[in-house]
């Protein structure tokens, strides 16, 4: 059967410097799947690459079987990849509720009508409140996201990935730079998001990995160190040596 | 006047959005020695609307947009006076199809590009556009402009009078219906999808906008609106000359709608109403001089006012809303 998501030997070069070496992953359907390494492993690169910000220099990637290398980024969303991104990159002077609409109207075709009002659309407008109440942001939702505490900004974020309605959503570093007591927030969300969907998730926050993932792919300067559980991963002596070896206990 | 646009706005048109247009019919009646000038400003704040829509509402930087507005100039022109067309609806919609066509054309390949380059890109399309115009005398009449342009009377019944009145009730009645247009398209989906464009590009691919496609779409549109202005210029002046194209233009509109506002709709009728009535009182007065007063408004406005006159009112209001 194949995999929701899966690269073959991927490679990106920026000239000499090589920074994803024939990565060979595979991310089940339904997946709780953590992608983690020291930085400047290759993590964001590597997203990057599945989602078509950044074309490999050789491998497939695959969605669903279907070959989507040299897919646009717009072409790829259409099929099911949904992403977040490590810095928040929203619409700040937008709404809340415009934010995932406007996600919302691409993927219902709607967005390029220009004739009725965007309000008077409103399937968006229902199913973007509704994705926000879902997501604890309803109160928000007329709000600009540049006005949100960051904790929520996080979560708009998110909340724009699935009013795509992915198939396989790619969330990058969703707890950075979030104060501790608003991370709960983000943790909560996590646990609940729908089963259906694989999720890959980038962290560098071992107590989120570890309470999240069900299999944890390690990269070390751009190739695959180990794949496994989460109690093999933290049983791996190499893992221990180069990046867990810092974690308490 | 807000800025306000997309999935939570409320599309229905105020109050306040009806002044402009009481405002111009109330100036037909009593201000009837300024009717010429009237059209003009009325002409150019259909040209401004069309540079809003791209550069406010889709981030589009151009230098170059006069080359839609001459263009549309120039083939209303040419088809009245060397191949007899007179019909004035009929010569608005070849300015248009033709500033459509150039729109898509250029577009397709400047749309490809981004900040520097894509504006060095707009001011040599204008520029290509200003030479050919300046070369090819036969049809253009060169650097003497065309002249012996004729138009017939509007809807075979409403003949342009020395006193500028039909001219100006012409312009009026396009530029509430190019306003009409602009401002549905900006309330739908497309337009939050261009202010979204303009946001963060990287986030609208992120979502599975083909953007290029939806820049590509306003820009044809917003150059056949900037055609249609240049072909109500042509057929209310009745002459067509090398000014209506290159860098001058261009640069002149984007002063008059940085004086208004950029990106809310009104700032393109403030700014053309504040520039062309100012360069009218100041050229009469200061002959010499009427540019310092122009450029001093746009340094005071860069200065203390980013959002235009507009931005100034916004402030105004939103102060004295405080108060209260």
């Amino acid at each position: 059967m194949s995999a929701a998501l899966e690269t073959r030997d991927l490679c990106k070069s920026f000239g000499a410097l090589r920074v994803a070496e024939h990565i060979s992953f595979r991310l089940e359907a339904g997946a709780r799947h953590a992608l983690i390494g020291p930085n400047g492993a290759g993590k964001t690169t590597f997203v990057n690459m599945l989602t078509g910000l950044l074309p490999p220099s050789a491998g497939l990637i695959l969605l669903g079987g279907e070959d989507i290398t040299r897919l646009a980024q717009a072409a790829r969303v259409k099929r099911g990849i949904g992403r977040t991104f490590q810095i928040n990159t929203l619409f700040s002077d937008m709404s809340v509720l415009d934010n995932v609409a406007l996600g919302v109207a691409e993927r219902q075709g709607l967005a390029a009508r220009f004739w009725h009002p965007a309000s008077r659309h409103h399937d968006v407008r229902e199913e973007a409140l509704g994705l926000l109440e879902t997501l604890g942001l309803a109160e928000d939702a007329g709000k600009r996201v540049v006005d949100l505490p960051y904790g929520k900004q996080r979560l708009v974020e998110i909340a724009i990935a699935l009013g795509l309605k992915p198939r396989v959503l790619l969330l990058d570093e969703p707890a950075a730079g979030v104060p501790t007591l608003e991370s709960g927030m983000i943790l909560q969300v996590l646990d609940r998001l729908p089963g259906e969907i694989a999720v890959l998730i980038i962290e560098h926050d071992m107590d989120v990995v570890f309470r999240f993932a069900q299999r944890i792919t390690v990269l070390v300067e751009g190739t695959v160190l180990c794949e496994g559980t989460p109690a093999e991963i933290a049983g791996d002596a190499r893992v221990q040596r180069i990046y867990l070896g810092e974690r308490d206990g | 006047m807000t800025r306000s646009v997309g999935y939570g706005a409320d599309p229905r048109i105020r109050f306040a959005e009806w002044l402009p247009w009481l405002g111009a019919l109330a100036a037909f009646f009593l201000l009837p020695e300024y009717l010429p000038l009237g059209a003009r400003i009325l002409t150019y704040v259909l040209f401004a609307l069309s540079l809003d829509l791209i550069l406010g509402y889709a981030g589009i930087i151009t230098l170059g947009h006069s080359a839609f507005f001459g263009l549309g100039a120039y083939v209303a022109g040419i088809l009245a006076a060397k191949l007899g067309v007179t019909d004035p609806l009929l010569l608005l919609l070849a300015a248009a199809c033709a500033a459509g066509a150039l729109g898509i054309a250029t577009g397709a390949v400047i749309l490809r590009t981004h900040g520097l380059t894509q504006l060095m890109l707009t001011l040599a399309i204008a520029a290509v556009c200003l030479e050919i115009a300046h070369k090819a005398t036969s049809v253009t009449g060169g650097a003497d402009g065309l002249s012996g342009i004729t138009i017939a009377p509007i809807f075979g019944a409403f003949k342009f009078d020395l006193f500028g009145r039909t001219a100006y009730l012409w312009c009026l009645a396009l530029l509430f219906a190019g306003w009409w247009v602009t401002r549905k398209m900006i309330y739908s989906p497309f337009g939050a999808t261009l202010c979204g464009i303009r946001e963060n590009i990287v986030r609208m691919h992120a979502i599975g906008v083909p953007v290029y496609r939806r820049l590509l779409a306003a820009y044809a549109i917003s150059a056949m609106l900037a055609g249609l202005a240049g072909a109500l210029l042509a057929e209310t002046n009745q002459f067509v000359g090398l000014n209506v194209l290159g860098f001058e233009p261009s640069g002149e509109l984007m002063v008059m709608l940085i004086l208004g506002g950029v990106g809310r709709l009104y700032g393109a009728f403030v700014g053309p109403l504040v520039y062309l009535i100012a360069q009218d009182f100041l050229a009469k007065q200061f002959p010499e001089y009427w540019y310092f007063g122009i450029g001093l408004m746009l340094v005071l406005v860069v200065l203390f006012a980013r959002g235009g006159i507009l931005g100034i009112a916004d402030a105004l209001v939103a102060r004295a809303r405080k108060t209260v």
